[in-house]
């Protein structure tokens, strides 16, 4: 049962933990998440690197199509960009890691904003199309300015380094990635708390209102498309240092179809399922390995039965998802919440 | 008394259809004006060309002595023209609180940055964002009890209230109602009229409305336009409307079909 909910003042209330439970929970919650690499073996801390990565992209992608209503294709694209410039970077400059981030974010939004421009005239399907050409273009870029991306080779990197530590292994990797994840999701809620997340749903659910009340479409799209290619751009440049190399394949369109997947199974709209489906989308494939393995034993064909079958299982998890939990991931946990605010006098 | 908002000569077509033509009235100043008219006559349409969403062909539309030609819907929005909608435009994914915030987005100045990290200027208009939403909009229009629900999940009657606060919190300066008791019982409708009264008395907002409810239209306004097949037919106080002949013929039909085609196209010999 919820209780001890009331608030003295208005900021009290806009605060994002509100109640002295959710505070607790999230102080556990963190500080699982700070003690975990020290117990994890290699995999998991393997895995939970790439959880990381997803989340910031999935965030990204998040605020453009679950939030702002504008579907993009350019995810992939935005990532190698931010991917790129980190690999670039750390072969020509000597700049620590959070300057190789930060520069890899803002080029990336800066090419965001670029292929946003359509998005005042185009939406829906067409604007996919739009974002469609635009990953293709860049991936174009990736394997033919060689000059500068090294063509179908690509580049290798340097561990991240900053004040003279490098981060060489996963679980120094584990402490970049995971703290930003964490703050850039924190950000992300904090833009829906004011006047511009605000924009954001306004313009994906009633466009044109949103312009007789004072929204200049234009202007917010084009931040929208900024703010999530920021985010994509960071997480490419997080995905470079965690490879330590970068080809053109590293990010090709299936990653951008990836994460709009990660979006909708986790629930558009909802920075939680934002959360839930880029672990979601990670996770699975690796656990239903680990079952074939779990199986070998008992049956000695498993792998060769089950490794074409893996992408269908996976495929028609995402479609059983679809159906059974259209409001995404998201919706099991609120449910759970709702049970428990009551509970023990209704259920 | 001087006019806030002055209509002249307005025309607007679609291909062939002429929505407008050649519309002039003057909306004075801290008065409750009402445009009535049957269905299709133009008002949607009139308050479609003030907001700046249609461009009409001719004419011109001046808010406070200046003309709007060429200004943008958010920069109108910004300059005090306020409204709701005819078949309401609330925005679904958002609390009745955060659809309200939303109409106070044209005063507020923080930018991205401050938004992230929710810190400094950015939180502190927040929070001078909610407490005037709360203090004078959400009490006046007693939706305290809503306030943290989802738009979708209330009654329709509660759905234009929750509009009309999100126009308040534009703090207009002429705020547009676009049939604001439509589809109401009674007990709501009463409820509107008498929020729309202390908007003009108390807040010195002037009201346009678009509205059929006759018994409420000839209650609370100061003066009102009547439009017929996109032209103004009559101009004035309630009173002199409802004696008004042309305005009886234009709702009630008229059996000389040869006067109304003669004034609908004055220049074109009848056959």
């Amino acid at each position: 049962m919820r209780i001890g909910d009331a608030k003295q003042s208005y900021e009290a209330d806009e605060a994002i933990l509100t109640s002295s439970t959710q505070k607790i929970w999230f102080a556990l919650f963190l500080l699982a998440l700070l003690l975990f690499p020290f117990m994890a073996d290699a995999y998991l801390l393997y895995l939970s690197c790439l959880v990381g990565i997803a989340v910031i992209s999935t965030t990204g992608l998040n605020i453009l199509t679950g939030f702002t209503g504008l579907i993009s294709l350019g995810q992939a694209g935005f990532m190698g960009v931010g991917g790129y410039t980190v690999a670039w970077l750390s072969a020509n400059t000597e700049l620590p890691f959070p300057v190789t981030l930060l520069l890899a974010g803002l080029l990336a939004a800066a090419v965001g904003i670029l292929v946003g421009l359509p998005s005042l005239r185009v939406k829906g399907l067409y604007l996919a199309i739009a974002t469609l050409a635009a990953s293709v273009f860049l991936h174009f870029i990736f394997a033919e300015w060689e000059s500068v991306t090294g063509g179908m080779g690509g580049l290798s990197l340097e561990p991240a380094h900053l004040f003279g530590l490098t981060f060489q292994s996963d679980f120094g990797m584990y402490f970049i990635i995971v703290p930003l994840a964490v703050l850039m999701v924190l950000a992300a809620r904090n833009v829906f708390r004011t006047r511009i997340g605000r924009a954001f749903i306004a313009i994906r659910d009633r466009d044109i209102s949103a312009e007789i009340l004072g929204i200049n479409l234009l202007h917010y799209k084009l931040m929208s498309f900024a703010l999530s290619s920021f985010y994509a751009g960071v997480a490419g440049g997080l995905f470079a240092y965690f490879f330590r190399v970068v080809t053109p394949e590293s990010f090709p369109l299936s990653m951008s179809i990836f994460y709009l997947a990660a979006v909708i199974v986790g629930g558009m709209g909802n920075l939680l399922g934002g959360i839930l489906g880029a672990a979601f989308m990670t996770l699975i494939p690796e656990i239903l390995k680990l079952l074939t393995t779990a199986l070998t034993p008992f049956y000695p064909n498993a792998p060769i039965f089950m490794s074409p079958m893996l992408e269908i299982i996976f495929g028609g998890l995402i479609v059983g998802f679809l159906i059974f939990e259209p409001h995404g991931l998201a919706e099991i946990w609120h449910r759970i919440r709702r049970f428990f605010s009551l509970w023990p006098f209704k259920n | 008394m001087s006019s806030i908002l002055e209509i002249s000569h307005l025309s607007l077509s679609f291909g062939g259809v002429k929505a407008l033509q050649d519309v002039s009235f003057r909306v004075p100043e801290n008065t409750v004006t009402t445009v009535i008219g049957p269905n299709g006559a133009g008002k949607t349409s009139l308050f479609n060309c003030i907001s700046g969403f249609y461009k009409p062909q001719q004419g011109t539309i001046s808010y406070q002595g200046k003309a709007l030609t060429g200004i943008k819907p958010p920069a109108r929005a910004a300059l005090g023209l306020a409204r709701t909608f005819q078949n309401i435009a609330l925005f679904r994914g958002m609390t009745v609180l955060d659809n309200i915030k939303l109409g106070a987005h044209v005063h507020m100045k923080s930018g991205l940055l401050g938004s992230l990290a929710y810190f400094g200027a950015a939180r502190r208009e927040e929070m001078a964002v909610r407490q005037e939403v709360e203090r004078h909009i959400i009490d006046f229009l007693e939706i305290d009890h809503i306030r943290r629900q989802p738009v979708a999940s209330l009654s329709y009657g509660l759905q234009k209230r929750v509009e009309l606060a999100r126009a308040l919190a534009m703090r207009p300066k002429v705020l547009m109602l676009d049939e604001p008791v439509a589809g109401m019982n009674r007990e709501e409708k009463e409820d509107m009229a008498r929020f729309i009264l202390d908007i003009r008395e108390e807040w010195g907002v002037t009201v346009l409305m678009v509205e059929h409810d006759m018994g409420m239209v000839m209650d609370i306004s100061d003066h009102i336009a009547v439009l017929n097949f996109g032209q103004v037919i009559a101009e004035g106080q309630p009173a002199e409307m409802q004696n008004n002949q042309q305005v009886i013929e234009a709702y009630l039909g008229t059996s000389d079909m040869e006067s109304l085609r003669k004034k609908l196209n004055p220049d074109r010999e009848v056959a």
